[in-house]
Formats: C-alpha cells, sequence, structure tokens
C-alpha cells in the first residue's frame, strides 16, 4: 500500500526532470484505512526527514484536512495522534501519481505505486 | 534465536516468478541477527532493502527492530516481487512498504542522507552482458540472479548512489560471491566514497563462496 509517508519520500525521476518533480499529486486515488500502533516517539523522530507542506496537502487531497498548513513551533499529543494516523494509516490502493513537472503519470494497482521508466525516459 | 519469517502464504504460482529464499538469503539473515543488538542500539528510522523479493529479509530486519519503529521501504523490479513483498509484511505482522522500481532511483532526491540501513542481495552471477540486459528488461525471475560481467551490472549502478542515501551512522548490507571480486569492490568503495567495509558473514555453498559485506562511513 502506498501510504503517505512513502508517497512524501517519491520523486519523479523521468530523464532531465530535476526541479519541481516532487510532491507526485494524487489522482482518481482510492484509499483504504487500516489501524496501526501508535508510536509517538517514531513519528516525532521521522518529521526531520519528511516535507510537511507535501504531506499536509496530499494528506487534504485524500480529504483529512486535520493538519496545519504549515509545521506548528509545538507537537502536542493530538498533532502527533493526527500525524499518526494520516502518515501511516491511509493507505492508497488505486489510482496514480503525477509530476507536477513533466506529467508522467505513475500508476499504483492493488497497493503497489509502479515506478518504473521505459528505457528512453532513463536518464 | 529469532524465527525465519513464515512464508506459508506464497504459492507455487509466486515461487515460478520471484526469487524462493535460498543459501545466499539464510546466510544475509544469519548476518543481521550476529549484528541485531548493534542495529537496535542505532535506533535506525528508515530502512531500505533494494531487490525485496519475497520480502524475507525485511520482514526479518523487522521482526529485529520492531514493527512500529523504523520505516520499511522495499524495492524490486518485478512487480510481482513487490507484491510477494507486501503479503509477507502483512503476514508476519511487519508493515513493509513496497515500491515497483529501479534499484532507489524514485528515493534518490528525498532520501538524501538519509537512510540508516540498506540492504541488497542482488543479482550477482556473473553472465553475458545481453542477459543481464534483456533480464533487466524482463523484470521476471531472471533477473533476481543475472548479473553480467563480474556478476556486478546491476550492483554497480547502485554502488554509484549508495553513499548519498547513507545516513551519518548508516550501514549498507551487500551479498556476494568471490566471482564478483571483493577486494575490488572494498578498494573502489573506499577510494571513491569513503565507505569501510567488514566482511560480516562468509560460507560456502555448492561451488560458491557467499559473503555479507557491511559498509560504513569512515571517521564516525
Ligand atoms: C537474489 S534475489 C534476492 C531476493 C531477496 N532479497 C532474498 O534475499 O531472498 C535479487 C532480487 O533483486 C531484484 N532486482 C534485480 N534487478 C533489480 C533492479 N535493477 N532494481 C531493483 N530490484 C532488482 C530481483 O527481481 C530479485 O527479487
Ligand atoms: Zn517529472
Amino acid at each position: 500500500m502506498v501510504r503517505l509517508i512513502t508517497h512524501n519520500l517519491l520523486a519523479c525521476h523521468v530523464k532531465g526532470c530535476t526541479s519541481n518533480n516532487f510532491p507526485l499529486a494524487l489522482k482518481d486515488v482510492q484509499i483504504e484505512l487500516q489501524e496501526a500502533e501508535f508510536n509517538p516517539e517514531f513519528v516525532t523522530n521521522i518529521l526531520p526527514r519528511l516535507e510537511w507542506s507535501a504531506l499536509a496537502d496530499a494528506a487534504r487531497q485524500v480529504g483529512d484536512t486535520s493538519l496545519p498548513a504549515e509545521q506548528p513551533e509545538m507537537m502536542d499529543d493530538d498533532l502527533l495522534r493526527n500525524l499518526h494516523h494520516v502518515l501511516l494509516e491511509i493507505h492508497i490502493v488505486e489510482g496514480a501519481m503525477v509530476c507536477p513537472n513533466c506529467k508522467h503519470i505513475y500508476p499504483i494497482s492493488n497497493g503497489i505505486p509502479n515506478m518504473l521508466l521505459a528505457e528512453h525516459e532513463i536518464g | 534465536m529469532i524465527p525465519t519469517p513464515d512464508l506459508s502464504h506464497l504459492t507455487e504460482q509466486d515461487k515460478l516468478h520471484v526469487y524462493d529464499p535460498a543459501e545466499d538469503t539464510f546466510l544475509f539473515l544469519d548476518a543481521l541477527e550476529q549484528d541485531a543488538e548493534d542495529l537496535k542500539g542505532e535506533k535506525p528510522l528508515i530502512c531500505l532493502e533494494i531487490g525485496s523479493g519475497s520480502g524475507c529479509v525485511s520482514a526479518f530486519i523487522g521482526s529485529i527492530l520492531g514493527s512500529t519503529n523504523t520505516l520499511y521501504l522495499c524495492t524490486d523490479i518485478n512487480n510481482r516481487a513487490s507484491d510477494c513483498t507486501h503479503r509477507t509484511g502483512r503476514h508476519n505482522k511487519i508493515p513493509l512498504d513496497p515500491i515497483t522500481c529501479d534499484l532507489a532511483r524514485p528515493l534518490l532526491k528525498r532520501l538524501q542522507r538519509s537512510v540508516d540501513i540498506i540492504l541488497f542481495n542482488p543479482p550477482y552471477v556473473p553472465t553475458e552482458s545481453e542477459e543481464v540486459l534483456s533480464a533487466q528488461l524482463g523484470r521476471g525471475i531472471s533477473g533476481s540472479w543475472a548479473g553480467g560481467t563480474n556478476g556486478m551490472e546491476v550492483t554497480n549502478r547502485f554502488l554509484e548512489t549508495v553513499e548519498a542515501l547513507l545516513s551519518e551512522r548508516g550501514k549498507f548490507y551487500l551479498v556476494t560471491l568471490d566471482g564478483n571480486d571483493v577486494p575490488e569492490i572494498r578498494e573502489r568503495m573506499f577510494r571513491a566514497f569513503r565507505l569501510q567495509c567488514q566482511i560480516v558473514a562468509q560460507r560456502r555453498a555448492g561451488i560458491e563462496n557467499l559473503h555479507i559485506l557491511q559498509f560504513s562511513r569512515v571517521n564516525r
């Protein structure tokens, strides 16, 4: 399943597409919610490796508005729980991710993102 | 003793198209088990396996590190392998996040110096170069072993990017055999990227002499 934590780490890698190639836009996505055990330490520690605005935006695209557009200075327990849900419990099952720059479409099928490129698209 | 992941959900059809764990896989598990305390002590946040196949290795390290402490990203060029990895994760209660792609390509931009553990049991068997080309394009079972010249054509492409991915205290584990020329790999990785290498496990399997190499940054 493409969880939003994974989506936050994927960029377009078509030959020559090196700027504005992240975050990939979500298109026609079907989501599934699956409960995961809450680990506040993990959620807190992983944050510096993620991009907040891309995450908040992806969450909004799938109908979750629990994260503020800007990363707050202080994390309280409620916010950590919202983050946990957005990062780890929302699964994209079907749909596609589209590069904001070159418009390349990466399909997601049966929960698996297909990021393979054809020979001529490889840098 | 950490139990070997339960793979009983994999079907005969899966095994026709996806690498079935073998001696190399099991040597890899033994090496990770030996390092278990050190690996846990580093509190890794992101673990990335290249060529996860059945998902056996990532599910195993997941049972060492815990299901909620670390993100387990798994790539494979074979879409059916991604599906097996996914199911192996679910079956063993370790969330594994599969991505069908070449090596770590779509992750390179966002994971610069961010990956704490990198695992790769590559297609390492020496073959003709044409064979590795068609195996890589075919994205099926032959892609799990065909390695081209010295068995290193796929691995070498990954070695060019591994240092950029490794976090400050990150570790990279690689499966090799004698034919891959281990001394040359070690020397090159040190010269080009200042990564030091230890051989953490070694075993003879038939005519193959397998090793597990562990790379890390110098001067930590
Ligand atoms: C020797 S098998 C190892 C499978 C599993 N990790 C294990 O240890 O049992 C090598 C795996 O690498 C995958 N592979 C080959 N070329 C690849 C590439 N360019 N990018 C990602 N995966 C690749 C194959 O599909 C296969 O699943
Ligand atoms: Zn693009």
